[in-house]
């Protein structure tokens, strides 16, 4: 039993979890206590260092910047304006703190302070949604539209629309890139006409791309007024992404063994059947590679595509607590920093999962 | 007119200064019913030979009949084994059968092809593993799946391309007897492609060696008279059994002498060099 539950801890990328279930077991004590050292003990360590690094280069940072305030008030105005200074910044007063590097703990309360912000936020919507509820209701019987809650988003908020738009995003790519990579595959006349559009256009910053999207979705948005930014931002992550989906299909359905396609050949597979039963699932490993960098290109250039859209997501968060400067703001970009990070490295490890599901040793049929 | 017939037949690989014949003035006469093994080193153009019949290459120049009209393509009238088993490797056992049944018998219904396709595994007792991926079975249990495949489309003649070369010695004479088993059933054609003169001599009922490629081409046959069912272990005490192997193993290795002298030309001079000592 125990030996199934090993299995899946492994599937779900869990695999450090192992040594202490095999511990818990009674199970070669000796091997799993090392095995927890090296999985999970180092791994702690690390974390640890990491924090204290950042704690104690915080700190000489504030240092620095707290020496050159109150050097600046002494210039500026001499012994009793630093004095002043020096009071100020040691007595925690808002607004005359070092503007740095915010220290772990720094960090950590500002996450507090998001969560709690959207604890707010989310009953400020509930309260709203009760209220008018009736209203909206007699709205929509007028056939007029319903009055929606037009209150500022939470950071919670903004991490999910974030997320939508990756996925749309990263939906786009792949009814993009893999049919159009499945043609080209298939032809090699094709392959070579296109080889070079696909290795000039692959290399195209996601900046470059959100412009041309700019620029298109605008001109055909024209008579709507409907929020477009969404649009543009999804859109452009697709492009920007698409191009190792597109690449790896190509690459994986002109490589198909060709002990494999000999066999098509003797089954006399019609062309339809030859596609979605050997060439399809025999480039499926290679494909989901792709997918697999697709989803992280996406997340990466989703933040730069946000801030510059201005669509509502984690890139403009960051950009407007970069703009806003308050005390709290730099702590808030680190929230912002770990919570991008996180999400990316899930994403990774969603698609690693399905990616071993659908995988396959290509020797395997020898 | 002979059931499979080659008449002169002649393969290029590539043109101008790069054409190499892999092989040449092919004559093969085979009739209805017979079981023919054809012997030859590796690299001598056997593959190239076996997939002029199946239909997967044309001849460059010459005739490839079946039952008198020309091989332009593959077809399910030959069933081909192949030599690494070419499964499906994300397709269970029953579905890499299934794909071919399907194939053969697009009008049948859907019981009568699943009823064939466990009836295939059953012959090659794989039932067990009916629900098993190509990289969960053994060498030998890949080879019956492919054996079972090729045999479900329910071909006029099968194609054999040295079906065992990659197995142990115990798993090849088992499945060389479930090939003769099958193959006295309903004794369809079969051609045997092998490396193994034992194996062509217990198996066929005539034997053709391929001389070496380039050029390859195929030898004097010989006939095996040795009585169906043959006994593997009394085989070699049989005095028909001695001649037969002396003959083509001497006719092989005559080639691979004249082969091996006619390369040979250039003879190479070692520089006379000492070690030299330092103290």
């Amino acid at each position: 039993m125990s030996d199934k539950l090993i299995k899946i801890v492994r599937f779900i990328g869990l695999g450090f979890l192992e040594p202490i279930i095999r511990l818990s077991r009674g199970e070669e004590t000796k091997k799993n206590l090392t095995e927890i050292l090296k999985k999970i003990v180092a791994p702690l360590a690390s974390t640890l260092l990491f924090i204290l690094l950042w704690q104690s280069g915080a700190t000489a940072l504030y240092n620095t910047e707290a020496e050159y305030r109150i050097e600046k008030a002494f210039k500026d105005q001499g012994q009793k304006a630093a004095d002043e200074m020096t009071a100020c910044i040691e007595s925690g007063e808002v607004n005359c703190q070092p503007n740095t590097l915010p220290s772990p703990s720094q960090v950590k309360a500002s996450f507090n302070s998001l969560l709690k912000d959207h604890k707010t936020i989310s009953a400020d919507k509930k309260a709203f949604k009760e209220k008018t509820a009736d209203l909206n209701k007699k709205r929509i019987a007028e056939g007029k539209d319903p009055i929606v809650y037009t209150g500022r988003p939470s950071f919670v908020d903004q991490i999910i629309t974030s997320i939508k738009t990756v996925f749309a995003g990263f939906l786009l790519a792949i009814f993009i890139a893999v049919p159009i990579g499945v043609v080209i595959g298939l032809s090699e006349t094709l392959r070579s006409s296109i080889n070079w559009l696909i290795q000039i256009f692959k290399p195209v910053s996601p900046v470059v791309w959100l412009l041309l999207v700019f620029m298109i979705v605008k001109t055909l948005t024209k008579d709507s007024d409907a929020d477009s930014s969404f649009i543009i931002s999804f859109i452009s992550v697709g492009l920007c992404s698409m191009w190792a989906t597109l690449v790896n299909t190509v690459m994986g359905v002109s490589t198909v063994d060709k002990d494999i396609l000999n066999v098509a050949k003797v089954l006399k597979l019609g062309p339809f059947q030859k596609v979605f039963k050997v060439i399809l699932p025999s480039s499926l490993p290679l494909i989901f590679t792709g997918l697999r960098i697709t989803l992280s290109v996406a997340w990466m250039v989703l933040i730069a595509i946000e801030l510059l859209a201005q669509s509502p997501g984690l890139g403009s968060f960051v950009w407007e607590e970069f703009q806003n400067g308050a005390n709290d703001s730099n702590s808030k970009i680190i929230v912002a920093m770990f919570v991008i990070g996180i999400i990316g490295f899930l994403l990774d490890r969603i698609m690693l999962t399905i990616q071993k599901f659908v995988s396959f040793n290509k020797n395997e049929g020898a | 007119m002979a059931y499979l017939e080659l008449n002169n037949v002649n393969k290029t690989y590539g043109k101008g200064a790069n054409a190499t014949e892999v092989l040449s003035n092919i004559n093969l006469h085979i009739e209805e019913g017979e079981f023919v093994a054809i012997v030859g080193f590796s690299g001598s153009g056997k593959t190239t030979l076996v997939n002029l019949i199946n239909g997967l290459l044309q001849p460059t120049s010459g005739e490839v009949l079946f039952k008198g009209n020309p091989i332009v393509d593959t077809s399910h009238e030959r069933g081909v084994i192949f030599q690494n088993y070419s499964l499906l490797p994300w397709l269970t056992v029953y579905q890499n059968i299934s794909v071919a049944v399907k194939e053969t018998f697009p009008k049948e219904s859907k019981q009568f092809r699943d009823e064939r396709v466990k009836e295939y595994i059953e012959m090659v007792s794989l039932t067990p593993a009916i629900n098993k991926r190509p990289k969960e079975l053994s060498g030998g249990m890949r080879q019956r799946v492919s054996i079972a495949r090729a045999l479900a489309m329910d071909p006029e003649m099968i194609i054999m391309d040295e079906p065992l070369g990659a197995l142990d010695a115990l798993t090849r004479g088992n499945l060389q007897d479930e090939i003769l088993n099958i193959w006295n059933k309903d004794k369809r054609t079969a051609l045997l492609i092998t490396n193994d003169v034992d194996e062509g001599i217990y198996m066929a009922d005539r034997i053709i060696p391929l001389r070496p490629g380039p050029n390859a081409t195929l030898g004097p046959e010989f006939k095996i008279n040795i009585e169906r069912p043959r006994d593997k272990t009394s085989l070699n005490d049989d005095p028909e059994f001695k001649k037969t192997r002396n003959g083509i193993i001497e006719y092989l290795m005559e080639i691979g002498e004249e082969r091996s002298t006619s390369t040979d030309e250039t003879e190479y001079v070692l520089p006379d060099l000492e070690p030299k000592y330092f103290d």
